[in-house]
């Protein structure tokens, strides 16, 4: 069983191959003159006035808390799902109650406005 | 050797399909437009692709100052291995899959989610204000649409009973043909789904992480030459890779949509399954370009909302829907 996973591995490892080949290809063939201000920042024709690393919109890191919840859920549903057809009546009930909860908070969080952009 | 043999055998047609995506999207888009599209490399145009590429290898590659040179050259890279390697438990006909695994679903829920690693490490790695605030947009966005298409997924699991591709095009087998398939029950989840997949690879009408118009190119704003190549190169595969999985899990795999129905069963019989399924995959390409070249692009606000506020919601019904159906042994799908 487990041997059905090698070529899983080694596509993984071509996969890579198949990234670096064409970065190290356009290294070799390329010319490369550089100069101060071909390899300044990208800032629509201005010097660049500060470091690009800024305090960015505190929304985009709820987003990233609400999906680590949610994947999860989905991660606990995945195995139920497979067996649900042997579960049966109870199973069903069982994940009904469950999706009952994560359906509570979700509600929560969008009148809260977690879900807002405007 | 076998398995690079194979694996070769799947990533070269990959790649040209790429090239000539490109090819595509550029004559669909220009005849919607009544254009003519590229028509001057080689016979209408057929060696565009080709000379694109030469191109592209022998322009320089800029490396910025202030950029983590590491990362910066690691992005591109991290972002093709997954949209590659998915590929390796698609089944392509019955029997002709890389590798028969049972957890199939679950390693495709996996790479298509490293995929945004590339684009937070690209934009980070640059340095430069565009490609930064193009990365959050994009990561925010693609794990948003993460959870809906997760949601998906495991409706189909339900209706299938298995996390092998292969199984899951076994149990739309029937005698009814087309309407066997699992896009009549589970309809809402198809759509989510390809809308969802549509979302991932931050194509049009959700490409605000690109927005030529006003963050000029999102987070490859600092790539070039070969390694601008690369980001392309992974998001027409991750393109190619949806609308193949959409066919798997929804059109029936490689299924012939006139299985039983008498008369036209036996007429298409000869057919292979694989140019079936790569019949499905080619229509699903042609919605992609077809929405480019139709829809303006969304507000950043008006995208999440469709993720969170529309389509978590309708999946999470579904959820519940397709427990009854399975449940209630629901002919012709579920008996």
């Amino acid at each position: 069983m487990l041997e059905n996973y090698l070529p899983i591995l080694v596509f993984l490892v071509m996969g890579l191959l198949f990234g670096i080949g064409p970065v190290v290809a356009g290294f070799i063939l390329a010319p490369n003159k550089p100069d101060s201000e071909k390899l300044s920042p990208y800032e629509c024709g201005f010097e660049a006035f500060e470091d690009s690393r800024m305090k960015f919109d505190v929304r985009y890191y709820l987003v990233a808390i609400l999906f680590i919840i949610f994947d999860l859920e989905i991660a606990f549903l995945f195995p139920w799902a497979v067996v649900m057809e042997e579960l049966g009546m109870f199973g069903f009930m069982a994940m009904l109650m469950f999706l009952g909860i994560l359906v509570i908070g979700f509600i929560y969080e969008w009148n809260k406005g977690a879900l807002e952009w405007e | 050797m076998q398995i690079t043999l194979k694996i070769v055998a799947i990533v070269v047609p990959i790649m040209l399909s790429v090239a000539y995506l490109t090819l595509a999207e550029r004559k669909v888009i220009g005849y919607i437009q009544v254009r003519i599209g590229p028509n001057r490399v080689g016979p209408r145009g057929l060696l565009q692709p080709i000379a694109d590429g030469i191109k592209l290898a022998f322009k320089e590659i800029i490396l910025p100052t202030n950029a983590n040179l590491f990362l910066f050259v690691l992005a591109p890279i991290l972002v093709l291995a997954p949209a590659l390697a998915a590929w390796a438990v698609v089944p392509f006909d019955e029997g002709m899959v890389l590798a028969d695994i049972d957890a199939g679903l679950l390693y495709i829920l996996a790479l298509t989610s490293v995929g945004v690693y590339g684009v937070i490490i690209a934009g980070w790695a640059s340095n430069s204000k565009y490609a930064f605030l193009g990365a959050l947009r994009s990561s925010a966005q693609v794990v948003s649409y993460e959870i809906a298409m997760g949601f998906a997924l495991v409706v189909v699991l339900m209706a299938a009973g298995s996390l092998n591709l292969q199984d899951i095009v076994l149990a739309q087998k029937g005698e009814l043909g087309f309407i066997n398939w699992f896009w009549i029950p589970l309809l809402p989840m198809f759509l989510v789904y390809f809308i969802s997949g549509v979302a991932e690879t931050n194509r049009a009408p959700f490409d605000v992480a690109e927005g030529e118009s006003e963050i000029v190119a999102g987070f490859h704003v600092e790539y070039s030459g070969m390694t601008f190549a690369v980001f392309f190169l992974a998001e027409y595969a991750n393109m190619i890779l949806i609308s193949i999985l959409t066919a798997v899990m929804f059109m029936g795999g490689w299924l012939s949509p006139f299985e039983g129905i008498p008369g036209l069963g036996a007429m298409f019989d000869w057919v292979p399954g694989i140019v079936w399924l790569l019949l499905k995959t080619a229509f699903l390409l042609f919605l992609f370009l077809w929405f480019r070249a139709t829809f303006p692009r969304y507000r950043y606000d008006q995208i999440m909302r469709l993720g969170w506020k529309v389509f978590i919601p309708v999946t999470i019904v579904w959820i519940v829907v397709t427990g009854v159906f399975v449940l209630g042994n629901i002919p012709p799908w579920f008996d």
